[in-house]
């Protein structure tokens, strides 16, 4: 059972669940380290993402329009959700957001399943991406392998948005500190709603592309949410850089420890949290100031 | 002030209710097992509630001690001759106690969302490890079944709680003595100093207290109440059932509590009681089966947005409005008070340490140096806020520092206090080295501050925050009284008196903070340094925003403080400045440009040049 092949599958299947994980995770971590608020909906945004994809793709049997509309309609409801409700809780206390988050994820997930039940919902791979792939040294589905470079040009477009723009810019000082960039004359709430908009759609466009690799149900984000948290710690919160190592990480810890025994491959992870949390407190790449 | 209240209403009207409950119910035609869940959501509740509500600490990760309660007890019931419950509930209380310690270990490191993230993750552990590593003791996924109905073993008898009916009045019991218990811990000084951490946990730990030991045991605490509760689920249900360790699980007591109303230990039961109702009329009532969740969160959702308070909350609110109309203004109660507080100049909580706070106020004046720092300096990155610092301070002696903006006066006054460790040098105080030492344990040994931006309690009154920073030099750093009395605190009303007086708040004694004007809250940060009755007492800009009549009051009253005290003043306002202080210590970019006399600094064509001849200082 231990063979080498199957320890080469292994790797290869965690780093496309690490490169997923990833970008849930950076959605999470950029909207809390510029608004300051854990989106407990966030694993609901997935759900979300992965249900407006399966929808376009029943009218029009298309992977990539199934794939945009699974993205901006998560993008749409982060933009609400910020204009709506979670700008008014900028200036209470964190545990508020987390209570008021933590509802909309309800509403959320059972809006759902009062419409679409709860049973679950294919979205096919694409004709092209269909069967498996002969890589040389072993045999992969071409969809995983897809996925893969789909997840890791998402996560590079973040990263050149992050880095390479005004409004990337303006988020990335926004971390550090929000009130200054709000007194140099930025409209601060304008940058705030579309972060939380990129931020949620991070995650839906991750729950679309897992989609036909894993079929969607209402409470198919639950599991992603707690496992992001996990990635956030390992990362350092706030860290972009460290939501992509964390998820790489998280990856190869769930998958190489399922390969020796299922049962532990979550226990395994949290493990590992619990020991960056005793000796690095703010995460691997974290920094200190931001609690 | 609880403990001026009348005593044991709460304990009273909660038996009482407890007692003609079932009777109401049945009457309303509500079935017993309707309300055996809410009692048992009711008592974890009010542990979480202590976490949550009381601490501010929220855990999102309460389901690991939920179900680790559950099934440590129903093991013992199942697995091992042991049939009596007691004993197995006991058991149940131990264990999620002990596992309370060491998730609180890991989890208490960080504070606010980190905290709730890691308690998810946390809880999540469990769950997995219930259903698979551990499944041969507790079951799987099957959960143990076969769990006993309550009993009690009195020796000559046994009284078995078998049915529904007869189970209400064991959990009520239960109930019963936890919130007893509840209310006690939260009149007891620890309650207290909870609400400080709640409220300003930087503060809280710069008076003094331990505020990681303080938050370790809520947390055991609370685990505690969740594992006894978790017990007792199994025996209502005749089965433990490994969804008890579900993420949800943890979902519904914050849901719960937030609904009912936190900070208040009956609105877990509120919203518990409004849960099952609710999910009962929307599940059998009106077939809604898939629907009652939806509308429940958006009905959270809008609680949280509209009432933030919950239930509970909404109703204290409504009755103080219905009072404020029906019944006639009560009269001050300040009168009695001043007439009870001794003259102030007594019980002035002056010299410690050797005298005791209550000691004779001339105690022989003791001489040399009281603080030494050498060689200070901070760095932060690439700039210096502080290089290279000796600073020594006599006791007895009024020191004033000034300079301009960013001269690195509060940076070194961090140092001093210890809320920031300096790059290099060490700080000497009383003879004790206390560089890196923690702000907590130098406030203990007498050297404390007063914050240039109030750093108070706001949602507690003027007495409670005097009496926390009382506390920190009555109880010292840490001590477990979880049940004992604020009365039974000895001195404690009489310094707390004494620093009211000498702040000039005592009518205002029973004021919330919120409710106090600017100066009056200043006052009452001086007052705070003041009430750990410190040797050494810094004072970060006591006259920042006053208006010039409030300075004049404030520099009165800091001459009235400053006989027989030695202190260290930061400010702006060099007239009231040179007029309090002996001795002025100029900061410039970092380092001492000068020191000598006011007259001396008058002259010193330096200072004149650097910070009085250029721009005008800043008032504020």
């Amino acid at each position: 059972m231990l063979s080498w092949g199957n320890f080469i599958s292994q790797m290869f299947n965690g780093l496309v669940s690490g490169a997923l994980l990833a970008l849930i995770a950076s959605g999470l971590t950029i909207i809390y380290g510029t608004l300051g608020v854990l989106n407990l909906a966030h694993g609901a945004m997935f759900m979300l993402g992965g249900y407006g994809g399966w929808i376009a793709y029943t009218y029009t049997g298309s992977y990539t329009v199934a794939v945009a509309a699974g993205t901006i309609f998560v993008l749409l409801v982060g933009v609400a959700m910020e204009r709506g409700i979670i700008r008014h809780f900028y200036n209470r206390p964190p545990e508020d957001q987390l209570l008021v988050t933590f509802g909309l994820g309800i509403v959320f997930v059972e809006g759902v399943r009062l419409v679409f039940g709860s049973l679950i919902k294919m979205t096919p791979p694409p004709e092209i991406f269909r069967g498996i792939t002969n890589l040389g040294f072993m045999v992969y589905p071409t969809y995983r392998i897809a996925a893969l470079v789909i997840v890791v040009v998402a996560l590079g477009a973040l990263y050149l948005i992050l880095y390479r723009t005004r409004i990337g810019m303006i988020v990335r000082a926004g971390i550090e500190d929000s009130t200054m960039v709000g007194s140099l004359g930025i409209n601060v709430f304008k940058v705030f709603m579309l972060v939380f908009g990129i931020g949620a759609a991070a995650a839906g466009f991750a729950g679309i592309v897992n989609a036909p690799i894993v079929s969607i149900a209402p409470d198919v984000g639950d599991r992603y949410l707690v496992l992001t948290f996990v990635v956030v710690i390992i990362g350092g919160v706030g860290s972009f850089p460290g939501a992509v190592l964390g998820g790489l990480i998280a990856g190869q810890l769930l998958s190489l420890t399922s390969m020796i025994d299922p049962a532990y491959s979550e226990i395994v992870l949290f493990v590992a949290m619990t020991l960056v949390l005793m000796f690095r407190p703010r995460g691997l790449l974290g920094t200190a100031g931001r609690e | 002030m609880n403990r001026r209240h009348r005593p044991f209403v709460a304990e009273i009207l909660t038996a009482i209710g407890l007692l003609v409950a079932p009777f109401v119910l049945r009457w309303l035609g509500v079935p017993p097992n309707t309300i055996n869940p809410i009692l048992i959501f009711g008592l974890l509740g009010i542990g979480f509630d202590l976490l949550f509500g009381f601490t501010g600490l929220l855990s999102f990760g309460q389901s690991a001690f939920f179900g680790s309660g559950g099934m440590v007890a129903a093991y013992v019931l199942t697995r091992t001759s042991m049939d009596n419950t007691l004993v197995a509930l006991l058991v149940a209380a131990v264990a999620s106690g002990v596992i309370g310690y060491l998730v609180g270990l890991v989890a208490l490191r960080r504070t606010g969302i980190y905290f709730a993230m890691i308690t998810v993750a946390i809880a999540e552990v469990f769950f997995f490890a219930e259903f698979n590593p551990l499944a041969h003791w507790t079951g799987g996924e099957n959960g143990l079944p076969g769990v006993p109905t309550p009993n009690l073993r009195l020796g000559f008898t046994t009284i078995e709680f078998t049915t529904n009916e007869q189970m209400y009045w064991f959990f009520g019991a239960c109930y019963f003595i936890g919130i007893v218990l509840a209310l006690r811990i939260v009149r007891s000084p620890v309650g207290l100093i909870l609400r400080a951490i709640r409220d300003n946990p930087l503060r809280a730990s710069a008076l003094g207290h331990n505020i990681h030991g303080y938050k370790l045991a809520v947390f055991i605490v609370a685990a505690i109440y969740t594992g006894i509760a978790g017990g007792l689920l199994g025996m209502m249900q005749g089965f433990m059932p490994p969804d008890a360790f579900k993420f949800e699980t943890s979902g519904e007591i914050v849901m719960q509590t937030a609904i009912g109303g936190a900070g208040t230990l009956f609105g877990p039961l509120l919203g518990a009681a409004v849960w099952i109702y609710l999910s009962d009329l929307f599940k059998i009532t009106l077939n809604l089966g898939a629907m009652w969740k939806l509308i429940l969160g958006i009905v959270f959702v809008l609680l949280v947005m509209f009432l933030r308070r919950g239930i509970a909350g909404g109703l204290v609110d409504l009755w103080g409005l219905a009072a404020a109309r029906l019944l006639p203004p009560r009269p001050a109660r300040s009168g009695v008070e001043d007439a009870a507080a001794p003259p102030p100049a007594v019980l002035l909580p002056r010299a410690r340490r050797g005298s005791g706070v209550g000691g004779p106020a001339d105690e022989a004046p003791r001489t040399g140096t009281i603080l030494r720092a050498s060689d200070l300096s901070k760095r932060y990155g690439g700039i210096i806020a502080n290089r290279n610092i000796d600073f020594e301070v006599d006791y007895g002696e009024i020191r004033g520092i000034i300079g301009p903006n960013g001269a690195g006066k509060s940076t070194f006054f961090k140092m001093l206090t210890c809320e920031v460790a300096p790059s290099s040098g060490t700080i000497t105080f009383e003879g004790n080295d206390i560089t890196g030492r923690d702000v907590s344990d130098v406030c203990q040994l007498g050297l404390t501050k007063s914050y240039q931006i109030n750093q108070l309690f706001e949602r507690l009154t003027v007495r409670q925050n005097l009496e926390i920073a009382a506390l920190g030099v009555l109880r010292g750093t840490f001590r477990l009284d979880l049940l004992g009395s604020m009365s039974g605190v000895e001195g404690l009303d009489g310094h707390v008196a004494g620093t009211a007086a000498l702040v000039n708040l005592t009518p205002r004694l029973d004021t919330a903070v919120s409710e106090l004007a600017y100066g009056e809250k200043r006052r009452l940060e001086i007052g705070l340094a003041l009430a750990t009755a410190p040797s050494l007492l810094l004072l970060d800009e006591p006259l920042a925003g006053m208006s010039p009549g409030e300075r004049v009051d404030t520099v009165a009253l800091l001459k009235s403080i400053a006989k027989g005290r030695t202190m260290i003043i930061i400010d702006h306002d060099m007239d009231s400045l040179f007029e309090l202080v002996n001795r002025v210590t100029v900061l410039q970019e970092g380092s001492i440009l000068v020191e000598g006399t006011p007259d001396e600094i008058r002259a010193d064509r330096r200072v004149q040049e650097a910070y009085l001849g250029g721009i005008e200082g800043e008032s504020a």
